[in-house]
């Protein structure tokens, strides 16, 4: 029904070679995923690197808005070691996918380094699928083939794997950031990465209520492109049109899940519109006509385009999201404010979450907090000088994470 | 010796002799000349054959005296030879002629819309109530860029290029074309005091633009027809858009055919014809024999118009989706699909019966094939031809439709009883007539109102599923087919749709 849109990095997945149907591994993503949700989210604007732990003890407290099916965190800043390489988190369900997407990722990349991502054994996670990273790299060659910029051709690879490779799933793609989720709750999947022992000056957590089928580790947020991120609370009741409108632009919805429209839209507002965040904020929880009426000429006239233009982008439907990106954090609510977000800062950190209380238990004073509005977004931006501050630093005190982690890896 | 005729009257007209108070009234509102009063008697004596069923006597009898019963003769059964068919070659025999009718396809086609079931709202998200929650169904037509580009000045966000221009409609339903000449001037005008009061748009059909519906020309868009009735560079500056008008769902691939019995004086002013002659307008444009004569055509008319959107309307037939693709890439703002239960004032019935797709169809096909090609939101969709109530209007705009017109629905909410006898010129109702005794049934403020009240009306019903759906803006609704699924339909069918079947 769908139309599928092949792959533009010119040799299709992998010619001459067919890969094994296991549709099990996919059993979630053929219905869409409803659900509440417990979100948080921590950025500090002065690039200062905080450990995952803060983020895993504020989605601790929220432990009751989860119900075990769903858990995940994504940081920023935490592989400074690579901070130009991209990447890749992926889950397999076996050694094919495995094999399969290795095949793929050598034949479209320089893979710098890959190892399995570190976990440690916990009561309550099972069944976790083969967990593994590359860092790499795109050649000027392979760029001047497709014809296509170094962050679509990563993007066209996403959406191969994730749409062509049974079993394969990539959690996240960005620069100097990563996604760690699974079926559990947060402080479990948490500790099960051991997300305690990375550091980032961006963090955010996400707990799942799935009200269907459990099982798959990549229905858990957060739901990750380039360096976009997204946590999300909520049901996007315009699914049907966005994801419609973003196979427009080449993006294949193959999760069945809100989220990843979600995050979609943000790369396409952000990264190929080049829209400042807090417009493309206005154009996914837009203004009422009423308002945009009333606005002062240039500016109703700005306001009447973004809906005209991307009134199939606007996300309806009761929704609380926080977006992860390199350069800070996005908190927003739908348009009527139909699901919880708080909002608090101290010093240069901005927190967000679903209940204020999972503030208050990282940051038990904080300098001011509010209710953000319908629409009205939260926006932490990470000073560029304090990151490479922080870079420096931690580079120069020796702390190669990489190296010394001991290799436990999810494969069996 | 043969018989006058074979054709029976199709309608009995069954008169209460004791409720009837004798009083004329339906010899003068009739205008079929079915009764005759006989003076001797002190009663109207009916001619059955003449009655079309239209119930305008019995609606204005003061003694409810009149009854309309259909005139079931039998016939030997048989499902291949109906009556309707069997009294079809004898009506061919006596004429030699093509048949003729009006409205739109009456046969017993499935009917898309019946088989498809919107989406609610439960628990995991709340419905939004509309009597409470804004709920915004304002709706842009014309061509939208990829794209909008911003720029700050003053650490405020700017518009860095204006959008082309747009019709503003503060409901996803306007009017189709409907000609002056095929409908009465006062239907025009109620028509075009209704659109203005409804922030919405009225089309004048082929026959031009009668110069008492001046004042409201920000709503109305001019049509140019095979024909080119009526039109000048003042009809065309006239209009808020202009609309090419190549084919219409009820007779595709043929022009249109106004007698001359309807051409009066100010008719032939409008249209620009002689008094009295028959005015045909050609099958094809003659001056479009293909798709690049079509481009020529369109910017032709935004040269003369100061680039007003330009809408071209196309029946749905087969290939409409790579038909309404070349019409976009030629340069259509808004591109008007009519679809095959769409009404005329008059078409050959072998055409209207027998011609064309389902407007369901086309939406979805002309929709998809638009995403596709990524030319979306370079025109938009108006649905028209079968649009019978809010429900439609809803399912259409999740197919894709941007908005919807409608006619037959228009005419009705003005008395019309769709007796499908438009081409005859003798409309009881004052509707479908140039008769001045006829027109004047209808006040175009009252006509106005009782159109108004319609839209509202079915404005309201589409908030309220909205609302259901939990969303609070058209556009979320606007091509999102996930929130339809289709109930008794085959694989193909919704597959073509894009629907899942109800249960998936």
């Amino acid at each position: 029904m769908r139309a599928t849109s092949p792959s533009r990095l010119g040799q299709g997945v992998a010619p001459g070679k067919e890969f094994a149907s296991r549709p099990v591994y996919r059993e979630e993503s053929e219905a869409r995923i409803l659900g509440g949700c417990g979100l948080m989210g921590v950025c500090n604007q002065s690039g200062a690197r905080m450990s995952g732990e803060l983020a895993l003890r504020s989605m601790a407290s929220m432990h009751d808005r989860g119900n075990g099916l769903g858990g995940g965190f994504a940081g920023y800043g935490i592989y400074p070691e690579f901070p130009e390489l991209f990447c890749f988190h992926l889950l397999y369900s076996d050694d094919q996918a495995k094999d399969d997407t290795e095949f793929y990722l050598r034949r479209h990349f320089r893979v710098v380094m890959e190892e399995p991502i570190p976990t440690k054994p916990i009561r309550g996670i099972e069944n976790e699928p083969i967990l593994w990273r590359y860092f790499l790299d795109v050649s000027e060659e392979r760029l001047h083939q497709t014809q296509l910029g170094v962050e679509d051709y990563v993007v066209h690879a996403v959406m191969d794997i994730n749409s062509d490779i049974d079993g394969a799933f990539v959690a996240s793609s960005g620069k100097n950031m990563g996604a760690f989720k699974g079926v559990g709750f947060p402080e479990e999947i948490g500790e099960f990465f051991r997300i305690d022992e990375y550091k980032g000056w961006t963090w955010t957590g996400h707990g799942r209520f799935p009200t269907n089928t459990p099982g798959w580790w990549g229905g858990a947020h957060p739901f990750a492109l380039l360096d976009y991120s997204i946590v999300h609370n909520g049901e996007i009741t315009s699914y049907g049109i966005n994801e419609r409108y973003l196979e427009m632009f080449g993006y294949r919805c193959s999760l069945q899940t809100d989220t990843e429209v979600v995050t979609y839209l943000f790369d396409l507002m952000l990264r190929r519109h080049k829209l400042p965040v807090e417009i493309a904020c206005k154009v996914l929880a837009s203004p009422f006509w009423n308002d945009i009426d009333r606005m002062p000429d240039d500016q109703r006239q700005l306001y009447t385009a973004l809906r005209m233009v991307y009134g199939p982008a606007l996300l309806n439907g009761p929704f609380a999201v926080v977006l992860g990106m390199s350069g800070g954090m996005v908190a927003l609510n739908d348009r009527i404010k139909l699901r919880p977000l708080v909002a608090a800062r101290h010093d240069d950190t901005i927190y967000v979450a679903s209940e204020e209380s999972a503030i208050r238990e990282i940051c038990p004073k904080p300098d001011e907090s509010w209710m953000p509005r319908a629409g009205e977004p939260v926006v932490a931006v990470v000073s560029e000088g304090g990151k490479q501050e922080a870079m420096k630093a931690s580079l120069s005190a020796g702390q190669r994470r990489i190296a010394k982690a001991p290799v436990t890896g999810g494969a069996q | 010796m043969s018989p006058r005729t074979f054709l029976p009257a199709e309608f009995k007209v069954v008169i209460d002799k004791e409720a009837c108070t004798q009083c004329g009234r339906c010899v003068h509102q009739c205008g079929w000349n079915v009764y005759t009063f006989d003076e001797a008697e002190r009663r109207p004596v009916p001619n059955h054959a003449k009655c079309v069923a239209c119930h305008r006597c019995v609606t204005y009898c003061p003694g409810e005296a009149i009854t309309i019963k259909k005139n079931e003769l039998a016939f030997r059964e048989s499902d291949s030879m109906s009556p309707a068919l069997i009294k079809g070659i004898w009506r061919q025999a006596e004429t030699g002629g093509v048949q003729l009718t009006g409205m739109g396809n009456d046969r017993p086609y499935l009917r898309i819309f019946d088989h498809l079931l919107l989406d609610a709202c439960q628990v995991t998200n709340p419905s939004i109530d509309p009597l409470r929650e804004p709920m915004e169904l304002r709706t842009f037509l014309g061509r939208k860029p990829d794209l909008v580009e911003v720029v700050s000045s003053n650490g405020k966000p700017r518009l860095v290029v204006e959008l082309d221009r747009q019709l503003q409609l503060e409901t996803p339903i306007l009017f189709g074309g409907m000609s002056y000449g095929s409908v009465s001037l006062n239907v025009h005008r109620s028509l075009a005091i209704a659109a203005k009061e409804l922030g919405t748009f009225m089309n004048t059909g082929e026959g031009g633009l009668h110069a008492d519906l001046e004042p409201y020309q920000d709503n109305i868009i001019v049509q140019c027809a095979s024909g080119r009735f009526g039109v000048d560079s003042d009809y065309l500056k006239a209009g808020a858009a202009v609309e090419i008008k190549i084919g219409q769902g009820a007779k595709p691939g043929i022009g249109g055919h106004l007698p001359g019995e309807k051409i009066d004086y100010q008719v032939s002013v409008t249209r620009m014809i002689p008094q009295g002659t028959d005015a045909l307008s050609p099958a094809p444009h003659h001056d479009i024999y293909s798709i690049e004569d079509l481009r020529q055509l369109i910017y032709a008319l935004k040269e003369a118009t100061d680039y007003k959107p330009v809408s071209v309307k196309i029946a749905c037939v087969h290939n409409v989706a790579a038909i309404a693709s070349g019409v976009v890439r030629a340069g259509a703002d808004i591109i008007y699909l009519d679809g095959f239960r769409g009404g005329t004032g008059a078409a050959p019935t072998i055409i209207r019966d027998h011609v064309g797709i389902p407007i369901e169809i086309a939406i979805a096909t002309v929709d998809q094939r638009m995403r596709d090609e990524g030319i979306r939101n370079r025109a938009s969709i108006v649905a028209a031809g079968g649009i019978r109530g809010s429900a439609d209007v809803a399912k259409a705009i999740a197919l894709g439709a941007d908005a919807c017109a409608i006619g037959t629905a228009a005419l009705v909410a003005l008395g019309c009883h769709v007796c499908q006898k438009c081409h005859t010129g003798s409309c009881s109702w004052g509707i479908c007539t140039q008769r001045p005794e006829l027109t004047r049934r209808i006040d175009a403020e009252w006509g106005a109102s009782q159109l108004v009240n319609l839209v509202h009306a079915w404005t309201h019903e589409i908030a309220e599923v909205l609302g259901a759906l939990g969303v609070n803006a058209i556009e979320s609704l606007r091509g999102s087919r996930e929130r339809l699924r289709g109930l008794g339909l085959d694989t193909a069918t919704l597959e073509i749709l894009g629907v899942k079947p109800a249960g998936r």
